[in-house]
């Protein structure tokens, strides 16, 4: 990939990075553990990669060059524009820690928790360096290859948080007079089941706030060791389990760039309607229940009936309501089934009505407004140092969207609009997502009525299982067959990220393949880990109501949060 | 106790009954859940009390996040070990009688997350009146389960919480 900034980041910091050759076209460079500071704040300040999407760690354990160990990732991108950066450093094994540059982004915050976490690699000078995903009495890190993937550990007492309490409230802290402590969730039906916050109240204004995540931590990027490339997808499907067929879709895509090809013209449609259903889906739960949470029950039922109208479409397409499973590597599990065109059609009369009655309910309902007007606003900035995507980062005025700074699946051929807001508070992110479902069904409908025919699986031995008849006839289909199921599909060795645009934001994988039948490693990004990042800074200083309006407006699903 | 008998007290005005036979009708048609929602389960949950399924026909739909004020646990998600200790504590915080549905296979043996971090079913905290299979189960399955708790209920059959070791 070649572009203008970059070629000027080359030149200027040839001595202090060296660009690693990547087999699957990815911009990877590699810097000293000392030099890595300077290099990532360059690429933020005078080149323009000023979202920091995610930082990861490679064990290399098992690799052939296994010293020093450990391989820490920086995924950087621009807030608008499609280009990507990797930047890689390797800590010396003797001291296992690197320089944080949470301090040059706050996304890094938690992203270099989960490391330490994970891998046990050290970030000096982090803020708050402790484990985030697995609980507090955990002994050892997960995603090291030496650790047995069945060693469980068991916790006996939860996480009080005064930790980090007590550094929010300040030295003097302990009996300052009119303030409160009050532990919300994890079982709280504001807290959707498994998120939590300690927040320190005067009267009812928020002062300080302490999220805990990892309460549906199960382990995705472990399992995912342990079984072929198709064993992922249905993991990945409870990723974000509100829209599972995205999850499918990213993963997917992903495996396919590293094999280098591209799904059928009929494949890539049938994923853009299915890609929309799911964003419609997904927004749906999340609008429907942030509006519970404000008191508008009634719109619950009106906007969970649509979602029902396409579980049974999509039931019918895979026989599964919520996890679909139902794409594959190199294309789809099978095609379409006669009636889904008719299906499709059904939710494109019917839910503009349903969206039509909601609008008529809220949109100048005193109530409504007076609750999520202004509440839990954020800045286009800030929002983009917390390493915001999506419906969050656009209801701040960021037109940031994968469909159109990087086009796939042939997106840039229909017509349809980016959605942005302006204030960027809780309004607007229900906003943006009303109109998003909105655009979405403008894409559907160009979508069905463009299909084009054709297989739906590429024609390739590597990925693509033959035909029944001919695995029961003749032996060479037999033994494709045998070896694509029990060794299963090998991409090339080396790393890749690849991502697409999910409900919820950037959805990246991130795979490292050692060339068997395995991956290595599966690390997603998950757009909501993120924006729960900034859950302190969106809610300290406001009341405590407001903190219910504002994290039903950013949709947190645990499964994508904790994987 | 069924809605003839009821049907014929208008008139008569008297009704002859047993004390646990009317208590047994009353907690039957009128179970309160504490949805312990914490992954996808939750979701096909909400499908369960939204207006095609409706939980609310088997007077199950008075759903309570107060352990206190609740006797139906649905536990409806993966239970990580970070997870359980709370499990635990707010199950012990639900009066007697209680009952426990394990919604789908995480919460009943936890599925194919069969790793460090996730509890192997939440039996091994809490005891499980009733298990529904599936990931995630479909609503129908649901119905089935809090309708078969009802058939125990009436039949007497006490929950597992109040049975000791062994006596299943």
């Amino acid at each position: 990939m070649s572009s203008p900034s970059l070629d000027r980041f080359r030149s200027r910091l040839a001595g202090a990075v060296r660009e690693e050759p990547n087999p699957f076209g990815d911009t990877v460079f590699r810097v000293e553990p000392s030099g890595l500071r300077d290099v990532l704040r360059s690429l933020r300040d005078e080149h323009g990669f000023d979202l920091l999407l995610d930082v990861t760690a490679v064990d290399r354990l098992e690799l052939p060059d296994s010293k020093p160990r450990f391989d820490v990732v920086y995924i950087l991108r621009p807030s608008v524009g499609s280009e990507r950066v990797r930047v890689q450093c390797r800590p010396p094994d003797e001291d296992l820690a690197l320089e944080t540059v949470s301090d040059l982004w706050k996304s890094a915050n938690w992203a270099e928790r989960e490391v330490y976490d994970q891998y046990g690699v050290r970030f000096r000078n982090h803020p708050n360096l402790k484990r985030i995903l697995n609980h507090k009495d955990f002994v050892g890190h997960p995603l090291r290859k030496d650790y047995d993937i069945k060693k469980q550990q068991w916790l006996s007492e939860p996480d009080d948080l005064m930790d980090e309490m007590r550094k929010l409230r300040g030295g003097a802290e302990e009996e300052e007079s009119e303030s409160v402590l009050l532990n919300i969730g994890p079982s709280h039906p504001a807290m959707h089941g498994a998120l939590r916050a300690l927040v320190d109240l005067e009267g009812e204004t928020v002062r300080h706030t302490v999220p805990e995540i990892g309460y549906l931590h199960r382990g995705f990027e472990k399992s995912a060791e342990k079984g072929t490339y198709t064993h992922v997808i249905p993991f990945t499907d409870r990723l974000n389990y509100c829209s599972s067929v995205m999850n499918n879709i990213g993963y997917c895509r992903t495996i396919e760039k590293m094999l280098g090809i591209e799904p059928t013209a009929r494949a890539q449609t049938i994923r853009v309607v299915l890609l929309e259903l799911g964003r419609i889906m997904d927004h749906l739960v999340c609008v429907a229940a942030n509006l519970v949470d404000v008191g508008a029950l009634t719109n619950y039922w009106y906007l969970f009936n649509e979602r029902e109208r396409i579980y049974d479409v999509i039931e019918a397409l895979c026989g599964a309501r919520l996890t679909h499973c139902y794409v594959r590597i190199g294309g789809l599990a099978h095609d379409l089934h006669a009636g889904f065109e008719e299906g499709v059609e059904g939710i494109l009369r019917e839910l503009p009505k349903a969206l039509g009655d909601v609008e008529r309910l809220v949109a100048r309902n005193r109530i409504f407004l007076d609750r999520v007007v202004g509440v839990g606003a954020i800045s286009a900035e800030e929002a983009i140092s917390h390493g915001f995507t999506g419906p969050c980062l656009r209801a701040c005025g960021v037109p940031n969207d994968l469909r159109k700074d990087e086009p796939y699946y042939g997106y840039d051929g229909y017509d349809w609009n980016v959605i942005v807001g302006t204030r960027g508070d809780a309004y607007d992110r229900i906003w943006v997502r009303m109109e998003e479902m909105r655009e979405s069904m403008r894409i559907v409908a160009q979508a069905m009525k463009k299909m084009p025919g054709g297989p739906v699986n590429v024609d390739d031995k590597r990925v693509s299982l033959p035909p029944k008849t001919e695995v029961y006839g003749n032996i060479e289909a037999l033994m494709n067959h045998f070896m694509i199921i029990m060794e299963g599909i090998k991409p090339p060795a080396g790393e890749c990220y690849g991502s697409i645009e999910a409900a919820n934001g950037e959805l990246g994988f991130f795979v490292v393949s050692d060339g068997t039948g395995k991956p290595y490693k599966v690390k997603v990004r998950p757009p909501c880990f993120y924006v729960f990042s900034a859950f302190p800074r969106l809610t300290e200083g406001g009341m405590i109501q407001d903190m219910i309006a504002t994290l039903g407006s950013l949709n947190i699903i645990a499964g994508e949060l904790d994987r | 106790m069924g809605l003839r008998e009821i049907e014929n007290l208008s008139g008569s005005g008297v009704l002859t009954t047993r004390l646990d036979a009317v208590l047994r009708w009353g907690r039957r048609n009128s179970l309160w859940p504490l949805p312990y929602g914490t992954a996808c389960c939750a979701i096909e949950f909400m499908a369960v009390v939204a207006s095609p399924f409706d939980l609310s026909r088997f007077g199950a739909e008075v759903v309570r996040f107060s352990p206190r004020q609740s006797d139906l646990l649905i536990v409806s998600g993966t239970i990580v070990h970070k997870q359980a200790v709370i499990l635990r504590r707010i199950y012990a915080q639900m009066a007697e009688p209680k009952w426990v549905i394990a919604m789908g296979a995480c919460a009943s043996a936890g599925a194919f997350y069969d790793n460090y971090c996730t509890l192997q079913g939440i039996d091994h905290v809490i005891p499980v009146d009733i298990y529904i299979p599936g990931c995630p189960p479909r609503p129908e399955a649901v119905l089935h389960a809090v309708t078969e708790l009802q058939r125990r209920i009436d039949a007497g059959v006490p929950p597992r919480s109040q049975r000791t070791e062994g006596s299943a």
